[in-house]
């Protein structure tokens, strides 16, 4: 094949990706944890570092874990629905801030609003590799028992919240 | 009425491009001199036809003629009149129609100076213009008419989005569309190039100006929407590696390999396939750009309204566009020679690692902004790639880059002698290092990035120092009398090494504090003191704002007051941040306010930005460069010489 034509397979490939991404909405993905045990998890916490939260103190209820950053424009997209979420008293959400740094972290909760139960610092990433974090932001809805009932990849928005997380929360609750 | 002649006006338009492409094209392929001559008037008649429509659309906005539906949308009848004008580029119409009149700017100033350029080639490249107009004007009319009547009229209308309700909107979308759409001049150029079969020298030299000028306006577009962000969104920094931000910086990566890859390809004749690459990808890269902002497939702070239709339109634009020039690269680009041969030392080669360099960094920051886009096409659901990533790629790769720029301006070309060239970078290589260890020992705190951040950009700001001195000294001549090309490329060298410097020290130095403050508290930040003496409400032409004062003080000296404030617009439920700020050149104190926390106290923000001017001064001083290099007397020398061939062959005959 003709070498320089090699350009325009790539961007063939380009195209086709733009074209399937025009077609795209925020997605969810069946994720191998769903209805397996959350992974345990002890990391400080964002605003008092010298406090640990432990995954195990949420057991016997429904909550949710965001991984948010300071960096991701799209936790931006999604904090004005995560905080209405939180502010309606439905669920406790915890908020997992992801390979960030903590004075940017806190910058960021200070100008857009902290509604978070509480947040915590997984600086080097570890916590959202055991719970198989793809990207930023990712909401995963976790039950009583410990077990991961639901994984919400992207933005979450005004749609899922009311089509999808509640109805799952209130079930889980009963 | 205005609005009708407006979109009547376009549709003419469309028609004269159309005409144009499918005449001007043919004509030059087969000689007809009547075809060809309707090159120059048709790109002449199409600048005047969008002048009217953009005009008329400036009319129903000054005018508040809300039953036009965009006008409705992005103005109000108590929005001063400079943002009511501003706010013609606004938002998504009316910015393509923006996109419109310079793409036909850009084709009518190459009508007009381009009388040193064969006919069937200024034919070529106009048509190809022409084509290019008329697919944007095709999206316009089918997808985003700015002219659409809403019935019945609205009393009053929505109000332009707050945050664009500042200077930096009335600057930063045209220059950055100046800068995006200049390219298309180039692209121009290698695509009749291609069609033509005569890639050469003289192809290079008529394309190197126009080049440089549209580089110039990206750079400063970018620089501008840069101080923008900055200030306006009151976020204290200066760089998001954002979806958009990057879809303007990726082309002016491509775009700066491609300014230098010319720089070759005008002197040696080599690299000429390689740059035609480059100048269809730089203009490639800009419509990618455009796709990526307007159609929704990624999600940034940048983003227009969204409608299905017009992401599609686009992308088929993209392809047909970008997809039939790589076509015709791929068809015609093998005739190509190779041209000069050049050593393993020699500024060709050097250059050639330039290009590599800027090309990877391009491909990564592409790679970056489209890794969501991928995973969201798996399947795999959306996600955001932050500046950890652009970060830990970005800076390596510029690290030789800066490192080669001293080195570059002094390599001969096609054989350069190693001797020779390291006695000349003696001495900036022992300053590199006595700054280096120096400055952040003198600034107070020592560390690696800061010490390789500063040698760097004295190595390459002594070397441009030297190489001028000794080039006045050898030609006994002042600075003026040197070739203005030559002294551009040495002053955008010089902005990368006040760009490096700035960025260096922010990063380095810059403090930030966060703390709630009642009125007659002091917080002090980079050996300033700051008292906030109280919140108070002013009104606005538009808006209501608390504002703050603060005085500023030094060793106890009262240096001024600072004024930051939160707006409240009647249009909108979110507050905007207007921060404060005290400049000297040297440094920034940086003031925003955050959160009312009863009792007079307030939420407050305070930045010390060591040397953070210099980002843009730098960033000036590039498109200085660019405009030496685009003044240069060579550009215009040859078409006298031309024009005074003719008139002595019309003596003749």
């Amino acid at each position: 094949m003709n070498r320089l034509l090699w350009p325009f397979a790539g961007f063939i490939v380009l195209v086709a990706f733009l074209a399937v991404g025009l077609t795209l909405k925020p997605s969810e993905l069946p994720s191998p944890l769903i209805d397996k045990p959350a992974p345990n998890f002890s990391l400080p916490q964002l605003k008092s570092p010298e406090n640990v939260f432990t995954s195990e103190s949420m057991k016997g209820q429904v909550w949710l874990l965001n991984v948010w950053a300071s960096w991701c424009a799209a936790c931006l997209d999604e904090h004005p629905v995560i905080s209405e979420l939180a502010n309606s008293g439905v669920v406790p959400i915890i908020g997992l801030n992801y390979k960030d740094v903590r004075s940017e972290a806190i910058a960021w909760l200070g100008r857009y609003g902290d509604s978070y139960t509480l947040s915590v610092s997984d600086t080097r990433g570890r916590v959202g590799i055991d719970f198989g974090v793809y990207g930023v932001p990712e909401t995963f809805v976790i039950d009583k028992q410990g077990m991961i009932r639901h994984k919400h990849i992207g933005p979450v928005t005004q749609s899922a919240v009311r089509d999808t997380l509640l109805p799952l929360i209130r079930e889980l609750q009963q | 009425m205005i609005a009708e002649f407006g979109h009547f006006t376009l549709i003419l338009t469309l028609l004269v491009a159309g005409a144009q492409g499918a005449l001007t094209l043919p004509g030059a392929a087969n000689g007809n001199a009547a075809w060809i001559a309707f090159a120059r008037p048709a790109a002449r008649i199409q600048f005047a036809l969008v002048s009217l429509a953009f005009l008329s659309l400036t009319w129903a906005f000054i005018t508040k003629d809300f039953s036009v539906a965009y006008v409705a949308e992005n103005s109000n009848s108590r929005l001063p009149l400079f943002y009511r004008i501003a706010a013609v580029w606004g938002g998504h119409e009316g910015s393509l129609l923006l996109w419109v009149l310079m793409q036909t700017g850009w084709a009518c100033a190459v009508s007009m100076l381009s009388r040193q350029l064969p006919e069937p080639m200024v034919a070529r490249v106009l048509g190809v213009l022409g084509l290019v107009n008329a697919g944007f004007l095709l999206f316009v009319l089918l997808t985003s008419n700015p002219f659409e009547r809403l019935t019945p009229a609205p009393l009053e209308g929505l109000d332009l989005n707050p945050l664009l309700q500042d200077i930096g909107l009335i600057f930063h979308p045209p220059l950055l569309y100046m800068g995006y759409v200049g390219f298309s001049v180039v692209f121009a150029f290698a695509v009749a190039a291609l069609l033509a079969g005569r890639l050469d020298a003289a192809w290079a030299r008529w394309s190197r100006p126009w080049a440089t000028a549209a580089w110039l306006f990206l750079t400063l577009g970018i620089a501008v929407g840069s101080w923008w962000a900055y200030y306006e969104l009151g976020w204290g920094g200066w760089w998001f590696w954002d979806p958009v931000e990057n879809s303007s910086f990726i082309p002016w990566l491509v775009g700066t390999a491609l300014i230098h890859s010319l720089a070759v390809t005008e002197k040696r004749n080599s690299f000429k396939s390689w740059t035609v690459l480059l100048a269809i990808s730089t203009f490639s890269l800009s419509l990618l750009g455009a796709f990526l902002v307007r159609s929704g497939v990624l999600t940034s702070v940048h983003a227009f309204a969204t409608d299905p239709r017009r992401g599609v339109f686009l992308l088929l634009l993209f392809a047909v566009v970008v997809g039939a020039s790589l076509l015709l690269y791929a068809v015609r680009a093998p005739k190509v020679g190779l041209g000069g041969r050049f050593d393993f030392i020699s500024r060709e080669s050097l250059l050639l690692v330039n290009n590599v360099l800027m090309a990877v960094a391009a491909g990564s920051v592409l790679l970056g902004t489209l890794y969501p886009l991928f995973i969201d096409a798996l399947g795999l659901g959306k996600i955001s790639v932050g500046p950890p990533y652009f970060n830990a790629i970005f800076v390596p790769l510029m690290v030789p880059a800066l490192l080669l720029m001293a080195v570059g301006p002094i390599a001969n070309w096609k054989s350069a002698k190693l001797p020779a060239m390291l006695k000349r970078l003696y001495i900036p290589a022992f300053l590199a290092v006595a700054f280096g260890i120096g400055v952040p020992l003198a600034l107070g705190r020592w560390s690696l990035l800061v010490a390789l951040g500063v040698s760097l950009a004295t190595w390459i700001g002594v070397a441009v120092v030297i190489g001028i001195y000794e080039r006045m000294k050898a030609t006994r001549s002042g600075l003026f009398s040197q070739p203005l090309s030559w002294l551009g490329m040495h002053v955008a060298h010089l902005g990368i090494a006040v760009f490096v410097v700035g960025v260096t020290l922010v990063m380095g130095y810059e403090t930030e504090e966060d703390v709630s403050m009642a009125p007659g508290q002091t917080v002090q930040v980079g050996g300033y003191d700051l008292k906030f003496i109280g919140v108070r409400k002013v009104p606005g032409p538009n808006y209501v704002a608390d504002m703050g004062d603060f005085e500023m003080f030094r060793d106890g000296a009262s240096m001024g007051l600072l004024h930051p404030e939160k707006r409240t617009y009647a249009s909108s439920a979110m507050p905007m941040t207007e921060a404060a700020i005290d400049a000297n050149g040297l440094r920034h104190v940086y003031v925003a306010l955050g959160e009312p926390l009863g009792d007079g106290a307030w939420s407050v923000r305070v930045y010390y930005k060591p040397f953070v001017d210099w980002i843009w001064g730098g960033c000036l001083l590039m498109a200085l460069g660019g405009l030496l290099a685009i003044s240069d007397r060579r550009y215009r020398l040859k078409r006298k010489a031309r024009d005074a061939s003719v008139a002595l062959k019309g003596a003749t005959s």
